[in-house]
Parts: C-alpha cells; structure tokens; sequence
C-alpha cells in the first residue's frame, strides 16, 4: 500500500511540475521535439533505402544455360544438384521453347526470324535465385563447375558494385539514426539537468528528512517520461501525415517505379512507436542520471 | 543508557584538512548536549558524522544502534529517518504552505493522508504554530519559519534532535522562544537533543552538558556547564 502510495504521489508531483517549471518543461521538450523529427527522418528515409535495395537484391539471379546435348534425365539430376547448393533458393526451369515462344512474342522481328528456322537454336535454362546477393559469384562458379552448364550468367562486375554500394548506404543510415538517438539523450539529459539543478534544494530536504532514494527519484522519473512523450507527439504527428502526404503525392514511388516507396500502413505506425519508445526511454535516462548527482548529501 | 557514541573518531577532508582527531563521546538517551567551540573547530563536522553527511576517516559512530560509518548512501534515510535535523537557514520548501512543508517527511514515505493530518496538527501544536497552517514560509517571521522547520524534524518523533545553531539567525528574544520550544520537546518528549551554538547566553542559562571543541579535540566536557568558563581554553 505504502509504495502504491508513493508511486501514485509521484506520478502527481511529475505532472504538477511538468507546469511548474513550465519555462523548463518547454525548453525539455522543444529540444526532444527537433531531435526526434531528425530521428523521424533519419528512420523513414534509411527504411525506404534498405527497401529499395532488398528488392533489387531479390531481382538479382543467375541464369544457367544447358548445354545443347543434354537430356532431360541429366537436366532434371542437374535441377537436384542446384538445389543442394547452399545459397540456392529457388530453381526455376524454362525450356528452349518456351524461350522461343516468349521471343516470337516480344517482337516480329524476332518472330519472323525465328520461324525461318527448322530448329530452335536456344537452350534449356534455369533461373537460379540465391540467399545472398554477396555470395553470387561463388555460387555463379559452383554452377558452372557443373557437367552440362554451359554458362552461368548473373551481370558480373555490375553486380559486385551494386552490391558494395547498397552495403554501404544501409551501414550509413544506420550510423545516422543512432547518432541521432544519442544526440537525443545528450541534448534531454542536459536540460533535466537544468530542470533538476533548479531544484536540488528540495532533493537536499529530502535527503534531510530521511526519504528513500528510491522514493526522491520517482518523481523525477516521471518527469522525465512525461516531457520525453510529450516531446515526441509533434514529431509522431508530422511522421504520420508527413509521410502519408508525401506518399499520394508521389504516388508511391520515386522518379521511376523501381524506387518504390514502402506503403504507409502499418510503416508509420511502427515508426511512431519507435519515435514514442525513444522518447520516453531517452526522458527516464536522462532524469535517471541527473538526479544521482544530487542523492549525495 | 547511551543512544551515541564515538569510538576514536577521525576525519580528515580531501583537502588534507583535519577536523576532528581522536573523537570519544558518549551520549545518553533523553540528554540535553550543546556542542560549542570558535569557528572552524569541527563541531559541525562532529555533527554530519552523526547525521552522515560524512564518514569518520576513521572510527565508529553508533546512532540509536546504527553503525553510522557503515551505512551506505542508499541506506542513509534509515538513519535520517529516526533523528530530526532543525538548520540555521530553517531549508524550507518556499513554493508549499507550513502544513504541507511539516507533512513533508510523511508524504514523501507514502503514509496516508489520514495518518498524517493528526501527526502534523499534534507537531504545529508544539511549536505553537497550528494558526498559520496554510500560510507560505515567506509570509512568516524568521522565528515562525525556525519553528516550522522544528515542527517538521519532530512529525515523525525522532529519538534524537541534532540542532545546528538554531538560533544563528534569530534576535535574543525570538531565541529565547525556540529554545523554550526545543527543552519542552527534550522534557515532554524525551528526546535527545545535540545543539551546536555559538549563543553563550543560552548556554549560560540553560545550565545544560557542555562539550566543547578546540582545534578537532575535545577539550571540555561539562555536565551544566557554561560559555564563559570555556572561553580561555
């Protein structure tokens, strides 16, 4: 009952003096709001770099060419042996003919060229989908390692710097929201310390009249979370309608179709809590750490 | 039967300054001690030993059976919770009123309201002070914030009242007052009460145990001593 008590009081004294500092509690919280934008960004533009490179990575495959003389039986063995490779996915076959149907298809030319010869001059293949994009060459060289592969095609060299850039940018941005985060707790830490040092005599009573460490840090606790939550309302709101605004205006996508943005549904939400959660952890913390300073007299 | 005692107390600041050398002192349940000295002799030191403030460099201090040297800085309010402090700058909270400020020390250990209104009442009583329940500290003399900041050290009926010169602040008269109130607390209640002052006019007068500090020894300890006796020393 006793730290029911306490636990309710303190909720109340934070509340209270969210408004009794009121000038602090503004300069707390402006500081959490710009930061937690920055973060917003950060977050919403990091996430739709990796997105973009996560389908381009799966659009990445290695086409395998049989060799002319092959049976079906050694096709259908060599589909087997794909499949056992470790970074393999998915196998998927396409005849000559089915080459050649989809050729006649794309244009006349290619139509009319080809019904002049009496033979199909293309080859069996399959499409060889991989785990990982970083793996594609050595994948690439097992294949054509294989008896009736005549050649394992996957854009060599374009490939690698494809690769090596989407490394590059998603470690980045991911420096970038952590940096940001950290700037965050810097920047709230230091103005409940302001907060706090306002109020250190009353710490120094407390002290004095024999309450609890426990019991004189609460309400700081509180506080600390109220004003981080508060905080991070405008930037959850400018999140949220900032994003869906920016998504119909673009139509869901950027300069061309294959920068697809990701869908705002449930993305913003998720984003929101992130920005809630980082908000009021960064808020506990801070005030977590000023108040010890003072728990010493 | 003792409530204090210091067994070769040491303190030595960071700065390499020693206060206190060799501390002794034995101190009964229900006494009336004042602790007097020139300035910079220790006596406060002596005193935030007993609240810990500060840790002896070296030596014990038992308070109420509480191995005070060892008493971590978390554990420091189980200590804090059985004695009351009264400051020469009375450390009030400005921004609540005389109730809330006595009600303090209870409100903030989660004791109910109902438990705590009787428990205040009864300690503004004491002091004489249940008239002025709703005013702020600012709205009170310097006298009437003294006996709040006594009201709110006795709420919890601490055994031991450690006083630093309550009356550092105050003109003879309004001393005169307090001390009334603090030797009724120290008779009606039986409290121990530690004083530290530099006020030779109430120690001559209330013919009490004087123990007093030269240069971080004990150079005299008297039962109902005076000022002016020690003043050679």
């Amino acid at each position: 009952m006793k730290t029911i008590r306490v636990f309710l009081r303190s909720f109340k004294e934070a509340f209270k003096s969210v408004f009794r500092n009121f000038s602090l509690s503004v300069a707390s919280v402006t500081c959490t709001t710009i930061t937690l934008i920055l973060v917003s960004i950060a977050i919403l533009v990091s996430y739709n770099v990796n997105n973009v490179t996560k389908k381009l990575e799966n659009e990445l495959t290695i086409v395998v060419y049989l060799e002319r003389e092959a049976t079906p039986e050694q096709a259908k063995d060599l589909e087997g042996t794909l499949k056992s490779i470790k970074n393999v996915e998915k196998v998927t076959f396409k005849s000559k003919d089915e080459w050649k149907f989809e050729m006649q298809n794309y244009s006349t030319t290619l139509n009319t060229t080809l019904s002049y010869l009496t033979e199909n001059p293309l080859l069996d293949s399959y499409t060889v989908k991989v785990k990982n994009v970083r793996d594609l060459h050595k994948t690439a060289e097992k294949i054509k390692e294989q008896e009736i592969v005549r050649t394992a095609e996957y854009g060599e060299g374009m490939v690698e710097q494809l690769v090596s850039v989407f490394d590059i940018v998603e470690k980045v941005t991911v420096i970038i929201v952590f940096a940001l985060i950290l700037i965050t707790a810097f920047l709230i830490n230091n103005t409940i310390k302001l907060t706090i040092f306002s109020r250190r005599g009353e710490i120094e009573i407390m002290r004095y009249v024999g309450t609890s460490n426990y019991a004189i840090r609460l309400p700081f606790i509180f506080e600390g979370l109220f004003l981080g939550i508060i905080g991070s309302i405008i930037p959850i709101i400018i999140t949220i309608y900032g994003y869906i605004i920016a998504y119909t205006r673009l139509d869901g996508h950027l300069f061309s179709n294959v920068l697809s943005l990701v869908k705002p549904f449930s993305f913003v939400i998720y984003v929101s809590l992130v920005l809630l959660l980082i908000g009021a952890c960064v808020g506990v913390f801070g005030s977590y750490k000023a108040v010890r300073k003072y728990l010493k007299v | 039967m003792k409530y204090i005692e210091l067994k070769n107390c040491y303190k030595t600041y960071p700065n390499g300054v020693t206060a206190l050398a060799d501390i002794n002192l034995e101190i009964s349940k229900g006494e009336f001690v004042f602790i007097i000295g020139p300035t910079g002799c220790g006596k406060s030191t002596l005193m935030k030993l007993l609240y810990r403030e500060e840790k002896p460099t070296k030596g014990n201090v038992l308070v109420g059976g509480i191995k005070v040297e060892k008493l971590r800085n978390g554990k420091v309010y189980k200590l804090r919770k059985k004695l009351g402090i009264i400051f020469q700058n009375y450390r009030l909270l400005p921004k609540q009123t005389v109730y809330e400020n006595v009600a303090f020390p209870l409100t903030m250990d989660g004791i109910k309201d109902s438990e705590i209104r009787p428990k205040v009442l009864k300690a503004l009583e004491r002091v004489g002070l249940k008239d002025k329940i709703k005013s702020f500290p600012d709205e009170l003399s310097g006298g009437e914030q003294q006996r709040v900041c006594i009201a709110r050290a006795i709420v919890n009926e601490p055994k031991l009242l450690l006083c630093d010169e309550p009356t550092g602040n105050l003109d003879p008269g309004v001393s005169k007052e307090i001390m009334d109130v603090i030797e009724s607390i120290n008779k009606k209640l039986g409290t121990t009460i530690i004083m530290v002052t530099h006020d030779a006019q109430i120690v001559n007068r209330m013919k009490k145990r004087v123990i007093t500090i030269n240069d971080g020894v004990i150079s005299n300890d008297i039962m109902k001593g005076k000022y002016k006796a020690n003043e050679n020393n």
